[in-house]
């Protein structure tokens, strides 16, 4: 969404906000002002900002969301050591992770030799686009291939937050049932890929059925790709790397033909600092050990 | 609904509210508004917003701005589709966004998604008012 260009004006709603339409009426003797701006307008501007300052880098930016307890941190940490074992790849990874209280998901990530931001939202339910833009004065980017954000545990109110992502991944644990996507369509409406993570339990609760969470991703008109995966047993986490590896590439050929120019994006907004992201901890490159 | 429920700084409607506030005063301060009498917020059942809640934290996130005690008036979107198969448009819920006519699940939304502030009512200074335009540089229009 954006604010001043009408791209919140479609053909659908058009008639009724457009000055002279229902919404757009007024008593006389008083100053009618039409605004149509998006209540988001400053965070998708910092949003944008964000995403500008991943693509001044090459880095690919990944939003986690899904309910508490349904596995984004223990997918990221399978996701690491996974990627670490694999001679093949190079990929350097950090972490930023957005929990209302402690560090334990940062430090279980740190324990595997990447670099973690921890956020603490305090009672925020969700991230939003000026904590991502303060935790990136902490992160050099320099070197990094993805930056996974790992949202706070909840379906409804991080899907209103644009990060500055460049795609969301949504979590469907098989213990939450297999019609979340219909109870959540803001949420799931915004998911770029959704994994239905610890598939190892589908054997044990057979009432959820994989064909049924795709119909009714179906149904929110979501043709975005689904995975059957479990972090603890490792099955069917190869597709999901293969789709992270096309996700990189992709990103690289769309940069290639669009540069973004390194330390050029622009600010539109006032900062008091300068913008220099301080490299506080050094992350381990994966790969490094194979070089 | 498992929201966010702790103390009242916690909804994201409150964080939205007060987006709204801020944008409510740039618009009253740029035209030297000594109040401002409605807000109109419009927003479709996709925007992920719950109007009571919005409605709810509006008190708090307006109180001691220049829109205090101002009408939050709150206009509900329809929740339309355009079919990419057979073109046509049709009304839809927010967990059913099929297409009515040919049954095809591969859609777009059109509306419903919103979530925008339209207008505002200002009582102004008449000492202090600039002058009429149609349109300025913020892109605000004046009618």
């Amino acid at each position: 969404m954006c604010d001043t260009c009408g791209c919140n004006v479609t053909h659908g709603n058009e008639k009724l906000i457009r000055p002279g339409g229902k919404l757009a009426r007024t008593e006389s003797g008083k100053e009618a002002v039409t605004v149509l701006h998006s209540l988001l307008d400053e965070n998708d501007h910092t949003a944008k900002h964000n995403r500008d300052h991943f693509d001044s880098h090459n880095v690919l930016a990944i939003n986690l969301m899904s309910s508490p307890g349904a596995g984004k941190t223990a997918l990221l940490e399978a996701t690491i050591q996974a990627l670490q074992a694999d001679a093949h790849t190079d990929l350097s990874i950090a972490v930023i992770e957005g929990d209302l209280e402690t560090e334990n998901d940062a430090e279980r990530i740190r324990k595997h030799g990447v670099e973690a931001i921890q956020i603490a939202t305090g009672s925020a339910c969700h991230l939003d686009a000026h904590m991502i833009h303060q935790a990136l004065h902490n992160l050099d980017l320099g070197g990094l291939d993805i930056v996974f954000i790992e949202n706070v545990g909840n379906l409804v109110c991080p899907a209103s937050f644009d990060l500055g992502q460049h795609r969301n991944v949504t979590l469907l644990s098989v213990p939450e049932g297999d019609d979340k996507p219909a109870k959540y369509p803001v949420m799931f409406r915004s998911a770029d890929l959704v994994l239905i993570s610890k598939s190892d339990l589908l054997p044990v609760l057979d009432d959820f059925n994989p064909v049924n969470a795709k119909q009714y991703l179906h149904d929110i008109a979501s043709d975005a790709p689904v995975f059957e995966l479990s972090s603890k047993d490792n099955s069917g986490m190869q597709l999901w790397f293969d789709w992270l590896h096309t996700e990189i590439d992709k990103r690289k050929a769309h940069l290639a033909a669009h540069p973004v120019e390194r330390g050029r994006h622009h600010h539109h907004h006032h900062h008091e600092h300068e913008h220099e992201h301080k490299h506080q901890q050094h992350h381990v490159h994966v790969g490094d050990k194979n070089r | 609904m498992t929201r966010c429920w702790k103390p009242a700084s916690d909804m994201h409607e409150l964080a939205i509210c007060q987006a709204l506030m801020n944008q409510v005063e740039t618009i009253a301060m740029e035209r030297n508004a000594v109040n401002v009498v409605s807000i109109v917020v419009g927003m479709g059942p996709l925007s992920g917003v719950e109007e009571q809640l919005l409605k709810h934290a509006y008190p708090v996130a307006s109180a001691g701005t220049v829109a205090e005690g101002a009408k939050l008036v709150v206009e509900s979107l329809p929740v339309r589709v355009k079919c990419s198969q057979c073109g046509s448009e049709s009304d839809a819920s927010p967990n059913k966004l099929v297409c009515k006519h040919c049954g095809d699940w591969r859609t777009t939304l059109i509306s419903g998604d919103e979530l925008m502030l339209m207008s505002v009512e200002l009582e102004t200074d008449p000492e202090h008012t600039k002058p009429a335009s149609t349109e300025d540089k913020t892109g605000v229009t004046v009618h």
